[in-house]
Order: C-alpha cells, then sequence, then structure tokens
C-alpha cells in the first residue's frame, strides 16, 4: 500500500541566456532558479492496483518514482510504503519494489542477461528454488528463452525491454514502477509487454505504477488514473470519469470537394486540408445531424464519420484545460 | 556478502573478455621495463656510491611495479560509474537493496584484478628467468614474502579507497576531468611510480612514506625487494592498514552526505 501526503521538492537550476558574455559573466555570478518539481503531492494507492499515472513532459512524473523507490528524498511531505518511508529505510525497501526506467538500462551490458539475472539473483537473495521458478515463469510469459544468452549490448530494443522487465520481477516485487515502459517499441512488443503487465497484475496481485506517454498503454491496462501538471496533482479518476467529462465530443471526419469548410458555431476546426477535413464538435451547442445538414449545404460531402475522441485528445484537451 | 562475491565474479569474468588487449599490455610493460633499467643502469654506473638502493632491489622494484601495474595505476577509472553518476543511470544501483559504496569498490577491484590476472603471470615468468642483476630474485624470507601479500592487498585496498573519493566528487562537480587529471598526476608522482621513494630528496622521503599514496605501491614492492628492514616493514604495513580504514572511513562519510543531496540527473 502506498500513501503519499503533501510531497513537495523543489530543485536549483543554474541559468543563463545563450552567448559567450553571458557566460563569462556567470562565471562569475551564476543566477539560479527555483523550480517546483513537486507542490503538494497527495496521493493513496491500494495493493493489486493498476495506476496509470500521466503529465506531459517535465510534470514531475520521474521525480515522483524516484521519491517512492528511495532514489530520492522529497523536501517535505510524508510517504510510506508498505509502512516504510522509502529514502530512510532504502535498502530494506527496494527489496519489496521492482522499477523499470524504460530509459535507462539495468543489465550489465557486456555479459549475456543470463548472467545479470543471477547477479540479480545474489544482489536480493532470492532462493535458489524460488528463483529457478521465478526465471522460468518470465522467461516464459515473455518469449526471452533464447535471448537470454545474448549480452545485452546485442539486444534489439524490444528484446531488452522484455529481459529488463523480467530483471525487474526476478525477487517477486510487490510493487513496480514502470517509469515508461513501451517507449521506442514496435507494436509487437508493445502489445507484448501490456499482455505481460496485465497478467502479472492478475495473477500475483502486484501493484502496478506505470507512467508513460503511450495512451494506448494507459487505456489496455489501468483503470486509474493519476493527472499531474507543473509538479499538482490535477485529477485522480477513472478512465471512464475522464471520459465522461468530455462525452459530449465528437471528432467529425469529412472529405469534401469545396475548397474550405464554413465556420460553424460549436464546432473547432482541427485541420482542413485539400478537401479533407477534421472537427470537433462539442454537442451540446451542435449536434452532429445538424452539423452534416450545414457542411453539406455549403459543400458536396464525398464521405464522412463519426467519432467519439480518442484517448489521445482527450488528454490533450485536459492538459488545456489545466493549462500545462 | 555473497552478492559481492557474485558482482566480483561477474565483472570479473567480463573483464577476462579481453586478451588482445593483455598481450599488447605485456608487451608494453616488457619495453618500458627494459628502458627503465637501462636508465637507472646508466645512473648507477656513473656513480655506484650515489645510488640509494641495490641495483638489484631496483629491477625487482621495476618488475614488479610492471607486472603488477593494472593493479595499481593511477589513471584507470571506471567510465561507467562516472557515466551513472553524470546520465542519471545511478537511480538503477540505488533501486537495489546494497551499499552502493561497496558495490563500486568491488567493482574497481574486481576490473584491476582481472587486468593483472592475465598480465602478470607471464611478466613475472620471464623476468624470472633473466640473469641477475636485470631478473628479479626470490623473495629475501617466507616472513617477508607472506608480508609482501599482505602488504599487496593493503596496498591495492589504499588506492581503490582513494579512487572511491575521486568517484564521490562527480556527484559535486558533473564533469570529473579536473579532478582526475590532477589527483592522477598527483599520485603517480607521490606515490613512486614515476621514481621509486628513496630516489627522492632524504628529507622529503619520510613525508611521502607517511603520505597515503605512499602507502599504495612502493611499500609492497619495497618489503619484496628487502630494501626495508623487518622492523620498517611492519611499520610501513600498519601504516598502510591506517590509510585504508580512515579513506574507507571518509569515503563512505562523504558518500552517506552526497547521497542525501543527490539529483538524479535526466528525466
Amino acid at each position: 500500500m502506498i500513501e503519499l501526503k503533501g510531497i513537495s521538492k523543489t530543485f536549483r537550476v543554474a541559468k543563463r541566456e545563450a552567448g559567450l558574455g553571458n557566460a563569462l559573466r556567470s562565471f562569475f555570478k551564476r543566477e539560479y532558479e527555483e523550480v517546483k518539481a513537486l507542490q503538494d503531492i497527495s496521493f493513496r494507492i491500494d495493493e493489486g492496483e493498476m495506476v496509470g499515472y500521466i503529465g506531459p513532459n517535465g510534470a514531475g512524473k520521474s521525480s515522483t518514482i524516484k521519491i517512492m523507490s528511495g532514489v530520492m528524498s522529497p523536501d517535505s511531505g510524508e510517504c510510506i510504503i508498505n509502512g516504510r518511508v522509502p529514502w530512510k529505510e532504502r535498502t530494506a525497501h527496494v527489496q519489496q519494489i521492482g522499477v523499470v526506467f524504460g530509459q535507462r538500462s539495468q543489465l550489465w551490458w557486456d555479459v549475456p542477461v543470463a548472467d545479470s539475472f543471477q547477479l540479480i539473483r545474489d544482489i536480493y537473495r532470492v532462493p535458489e528454488e524460488e528463483y529457478r521458478k521465478t526465471e522460468k515463469q518470465l522467461i516464459d510469459m515473455l518469449d526471452i528463452g533464447e535471448v537470454v544468452k545474448t549480452p545485452a549490448r546485442q539486444l534489439s530494443l524490444g528484446q531488452r525491454m522484455r529481459c529488463e522487465i523480467a530483471a525487474s520481477l526476478l525477487h517477486r516485487p510487490k510493487i513496480l514502477f514502470l517509469d515508461e515502459p513501451t517507449i521506442g517499441l514496435d507494436a509487437v512488443s508493445k502489445i507484448a509487454v501490456r499482455d505481460f503487465i496485465k497478467e502479472l497484475n492478475r495473477t500475483r496481485g502486484t501493484t502496478v505504477i506505470l507512467t508513460t506517454h503511450d495512451m494506448q498503454d494507459i487505456e489496455a491496462l489501468t483503470q486509474r488514473i493519476l493527472l499531474i501538471g507543473k509538479g499538482k496533482i490535477l485529477l485522480d479518476g477513472t478512465l471512464e470519469e475522464l471520459k465522461a467529462r468530455r462525452s459530449h465530443y465528437r471528432t467529425v471526419t469529412v472529405d469534401h470537394s469545396g475548397a474550405c469548410l464554413p465556420h460553424l458555431e460549436g464546432a473547432e476546426i482541427l485541420q482542413d486540408l485539400g478537401g479533407h477535413a477534421q472537427l470537433r464538435l462539442d454537442t451540446d451547442i451542435l449536434p452532429v445531424a445538424r452539423a452534416i445538414a450545414m457542411i453539406s449545404a455549403a459543400t458536396e460531402i464525398k464521405d464522412f464519420s463519426v467519432e467519439g475522441e480518442s484517448i489521445d485528445d482527450l488528454v490533450v484537451s485536459l492538459y488545456k484545460e489545466f493549462e500545462i | 556478502m555473497k552478492q559481492y562475491i557474485s558482482f566480483f565474479r561477474i565483472r570479473f569474468a567480463a573483464g577476462l573478455q579481453y586478451r588482445t588487449a593483455a598481450w599488447a599490455g605485456i608487451s608494453t610493460q616488457f619495453f618500458w621495463g627494459i628502458m627503465n633499467i637501462l636508465m637507472y643502469r646508466a645512473f648507477y654506473q656513473s656513480n655506484p656510491e650515489g645510488f640509494p638502493m641495490d641495483f638489484r632491489q631496483l629491477t625487482g622494484y621495476v618488475w614488479l611495479q610492471q607486472a603488477f601495474l593494472a593493479m595499481f595505476m593511477t589513471w584507470f577509472y571506471d567510465n561507467e560509474i562516472f557515466g551513472h553518476i553524470t546520465d542519471g543511470s545511478i537511480a538503477y544501483e540505488l533501486c537495489r537493496p546494497c551499499d552502493l559504496y561497496s558495490m563500486w569498490f568491488v567493482k574497481n577491484m574486481a576490473i584491476r584484478l582481472s587486468r593483472v590476472a592475465l598480465r602478470c603471470f607471464p611478466i613475472l615468468l620471464v623476468v624470472a628467468l633473466l640473469p641477475a642483476p636485470y631478473g628479479i630474485s626470490l623473495p629475501v624470507s617466507l616472513p617477508a614474502f607472506l608480508l609482501f601479500l599482505v602488504s599487496m592487498l593493503l596496498g591495492f585496498l589504499v588506492l581503490i579507497a582513494f579512487n572511491m573519493l575521486v568517484y564521490i566528487s562527480a556527484f559535486y562537480t558533473i564533469s570529473p576531468m579536473g579532478i582526475r587529471i590532477l589527483v592522477t598526476s598527483v599520485l603517480e608522482f607521490l606515490a613512486g611510480a614515476v621514481i621509486p621513494i628513496p630516489f627522492f630528496p632524504k628529507w622529503l622521503q619520510p613525508v611521502l612514506y607517511a603520505l597515503p599514496f605512499g602507502s599504495v605501491q612502493s611499500t609492497p614492492f619495497l618489503v619484496y625487494v628487502g630494501h626495508l628492514d623487518a622492523e620498517a616493514a611492519v611499520r610501513a604495513v600498519a601504516l598502510q592498514l591506517f590509510w585504508v580504514l580512515a579513506l574507507v572511513a571518509v569515503g563512505r562519510f562523504a558518500m552517506g552526505k552526497a547521497l542525501k543531496k543527490v539529483v538524479v540527473q535526466g528525466g
């Protein structure tokens, strides 16, 4: 179980304008800017939950993960995970968590992955029998039987990421932090990773906290979403609630023969190029049927489709709504 | 403890992959040793009385230095560790239930020892066969040899404990190059790696022996070749032990401080 209360963290970043003159000046007098990475972050995650932690770049996602994994200490606030304060009892705490930082590697690059696994077994003091069972299970589920015999430096990104995930689960952690686990992966690997995480949560009841920019990850994996922006938690709810907030929006795609669509009250033209247009309708103001009637009055419609807002749009509009 | 041993094992095994580098190193070290000895021979022949060591002691010193170069070289640092600090991958290492200081210490030991394991035996074998006074002679006595082994280990630990301070400095400076270059040149000179400490001015020698750098390679080599008498040798080894403990204590303290205020770089 995870509980954060009023966590804040500020960084001091050295700043200067571009150019040689300014570089020289900053040599004598440095100017710093305080960046409030996290301000008063509070939330609670129960055992066995899968939570998507989303927000734009620089919102404070990674900082939160670092604090929860004991790598960094906050300036103020409380954080209790499984009854421990992560940064105070780091060694005991990390025994119970697994972490995957999608942009970094934990495998030793010049030895076969299987050797890295064994080293991790010794580091976490996993009993031999339990290790053999877990390793076999992970290798089967992630389909990396052949891959683990290769040195990590020779793996493709998709293979490596599957090995990274296996490596972080060898000690059967209760909590798994995934920091952008599908970044840069192809469609097949992404789906394999997602299926695996889902399966893990279902069978072992592992609590999963996932940061990502890939909204399909969120859609496929998590029920609950935490939205963070400018260091603050802006929203905490289920994906359905989020969708409901914006359910009166529809995206309409129109192929037409006219040059340009007319401006309509309640419709935002997302793009309109070469007879291919996309509009976002606020159906409270402009119902779909009326919009079509008005468009077909102005131009000849060749093809058209109506969709609910995609989750990507949903997030973009959320970012806009909260001005982050 | 087991975790550090297996960490040592995996790093050691990885280091043994680099055989071509080892052969290149061996031949370089042979020529370097021969050049050094020829140079000292010229000094010795021009004024044998002014020579502060026996010529046989000196050749022994030079060959030990060449054979165990990878163990005591002052310029070697593990760039992976600097990389982890500057690019933030240290986050992963901090997510492990083990002590980072010990981990890095063991890693440095493993890399250096794997290099030495590949290099020292061919060199020692050949120089043992060289005619006196150009080769290396057997140790003066069994106790001296045992003391030499202890002293080798301690000297090795002193050097790595010192290296650790340089790694830790990277938490504060981001780019460790400056400190590295400075420390390397100072260390190389003061450790008796360029010229053995007995060749320094008489007034400076006690200072050099007392500094931690004098406890690195100078002590074990001088013990082996019999330049230090029994009492001086035991005293020197005790001083080595002191420096190991002191530098490890300082390093652990500094690391604890650094980690408390650590800012993990990058997103």
